[in-house]
């Protein structure tokens, strides 16, 4: 009755075919990031040490460590995520529960589709342009995390949008039907339903912001800036800062006879902070969806 | 009859270019169970959707012609909110709001204003009882809406529709999701309710609105083809043929 015919053989051996392929496909993911890490670590074993977090460069940037870099980017990283954070979510939260379907709000789609394609070469040029010229706040710590906001906005209402939108409307139609207004729905349900989603996609933006050199070279970050060391709040707010991804670009391009295990030793401090933000961002989506309610 | 509950005068609704109800008129009497049948499609639901006015939100809705409650009309009404907590809504698929059994009761009231713990505490439970949940989830109030069974849901949702007190309860084809016993309790309850309020039926369930009905309605897309007295709609001679026909379903 169940004999097997070529037909069901074939079936079958599709079937494994498939598999192994787009598992073997899935598994290849791992080794791209196996060879980057570990060649990173091993090329930069020299230097690393805790030292290497908490001292100034020294000998012209050939040597030392990178705190006033690594400090730099945690003030612009903090700083532009306070300021697009807040407003990417409330801009989110008007278009998805409020905003009805008309051009406005057609507009304000494509813009935001396109400001999130935008380079950000070029978000360094507008930053250039309106904060250290225009609203003179010169090369300075604001000037780059305000280019850095304007950068990452477009992608958290985006994220935050999805995340509002897998909230069945059934639960919105339901608080309406009892005369709850549209607030009173968003506060009791629909936010606190998203909120994982809302908080991975801005979390994910932390990795971008300290990630990216365009948009802060010409803003607010320099090659060189001596700190105070031991002051935890050692950069004012205008002046200029180093930051990480500069200090690794300036490393590789502009200072000649670094000792060699400085940069890559500069990586893997950056490539560890944005592993530490997002392993906080996928433990706290975890709590979070520990306690989701449908 | 005088002083009707619910006036619907000349009523057309459109969605976008497409007309779904074709002006309708009926009236409503305080404390009857008014019946409504007819296949889908014909605008039941956004007959409902009108009376309280969560056609709101749907943008492309447009709506002609008055829909009275107590003798006010709805679409000049200021206060919204207070309108639809004077109309309970129950939906077809029975949906438990992400909260605890507890929270998806006490919304609407805490929404309305009500924070005492004491008195809240008594308006779910009343409700809870109303609804016919009460002895099944009394002892975990904490535990999440939407981990009930759906029939249990569905009476969740029918207490949380009397917990802001309305005069006026639609059902909403309540039945679809639930068995044939729970059904049967919750139209003892809603004999019971019609003391307290009106209660506009919705239902696929011919037989339904001839159990429970005074008067029933039969909708037939947008258009009013029979209106009458239970005994009349579900006789052997109905007004129309039509009727008869749907009642009895033969249809052809």
């Amino acid at each position: 009755m169940f004999a097997e015919t070529p037909l069901v053989r074939r079936k079958l051996r599709q079937q494994a075919v498939a598999k192994w392929a787009f598992c073997a496909m899935a598994a290849s993911m791992i080794i791209p990031l196996v060879l980057i890490v570990g060649y990173l670590v091993v090329r930069a074993w020299p230097s690393l040490s805790l030292g290497f977090l908490v001292d100034m460069p020294t000998n012209h940037m050939r040597d030392g460590g990178v705190w006033p870099a690594l400090i730099g980017t945690i003030y612009l990283v903090v700083l532009s995520l306070a300021v697009s954070a807040p407003i990417g979510i409330l801009a989110a939260v008007y278009l998805n529960e409020y905003a009805r379907d008309n051009w406005l709000n057609r507009l304000v789609n494509v813009a935001v589709i396109n400001l999130a394609g935008v380079p950000s070469i070029v978000h360094a040029l507008f930053g250039l342009g309106a904060f250290v010229y225009a609203a003179r706040f010169g090369l300075s710590i604001i000037s780059a995390s305000l280019t850095l906001a304007i950068m990452t906005l477009p992608v958290i209402i985006a994220s935050t949008r999805e995340a509002l939108a897998s909230v069945p409307r059934s639960f919105r139609e339901a608080c309406w039907n009892v005369g709850a207004s549209r607030w009173q729905t968003i506060r009791a349900v629909v936010l606190p339903n998203s909120i994982s989603g809302i908080l991975t996609g801005v979390i994910l933006q932390v990795s971008r912001a300290a990630g990216e050199t365009a948009p802060i070279m010409f803003t607010g970050a320099v090659f060189f800036k001596a700190i105070q060391k031991g002051n935890p709040f050692p950069y004012g707010l205008h002046e200029a800062c180093m930051a990480l991804s500069m200090h690794l670009y300036t490393l590789a391009t502009q200072v000649p006879d670094v000792k060699e295990s400085v940069p890559f030793a500069t990586a893997v401090v950056l490539l560890g902070a944005v592993l530490v933000v997002n392993a906080a961002a996928i433990a706290l989506r975890v709590y979070l969806r520990s306690r989701k309610k449908w | 009859m005088s002083d009707p509950h619910i006036v619907v005068q000349d009523l057309r609704l459109s969605y976008g270019p497409k007309e779904v109800i074709h002006g309708i008129s009926f009236q409503i009497q305080r404390h009857e169970i008014f019946g409504i049948i007819g296949p889908a499609q014909s605008g039941k639901t956004s007959l409902l959707r009108c009376i309280n006015r969560t056609i709101d939100f749907s943008p492309e809705a447009s709506v002609a012609g008055a829909v009275m409650v107590n003798g006010q009309d709805v679409w000049s009404l200021k206060d919204v909110h207070g309108l639809r907590r004077r109309i309970g809504m129950v939906a077809p698929l029975p949906v438990g709001l992400p909260l605890s059994i507890y929270d998806n009761v006490a919304f609407a009231p805490r929404c309305a204003g009500l924070t005492q713990r004491s008195e809240l505490d008594g308006l779910v439970e009343r409700c809870l009882r109303q609804a016919a949940l009460w002895d099944e989830v009394k002892d975990r109030l904490d535990s999440l809406g939407t981990k009930l069974s759906g029939g249990q849901q569905q009476r969740l949702t029918i207490a949380r529709a009397l917990s802001h007190q309305p005069e006026i309860l639609c059902l909403d084809e309540f039945s679809i999701a639930i068995d044939p016993v729970t059904t049967m309790r919750i139209e003892d309850v809603l004999k019971e309710l019609r003391r307290q309020m009106t209660i506009i039926l919705v239902t696929n369930l011919t037989q339904q609105a001839r159990r429970l009905a005074s008067r029933t309605l039969f909708l037939w897309s947008g258009r009013i083809i029979e209106l009458d007295r239970n005994d009349v709609i579900f006789s052997d001679h109905p007004a129309n043929r039509k009727t008869y026909e749907y009642v009895n379903g033969i249809f052809g």
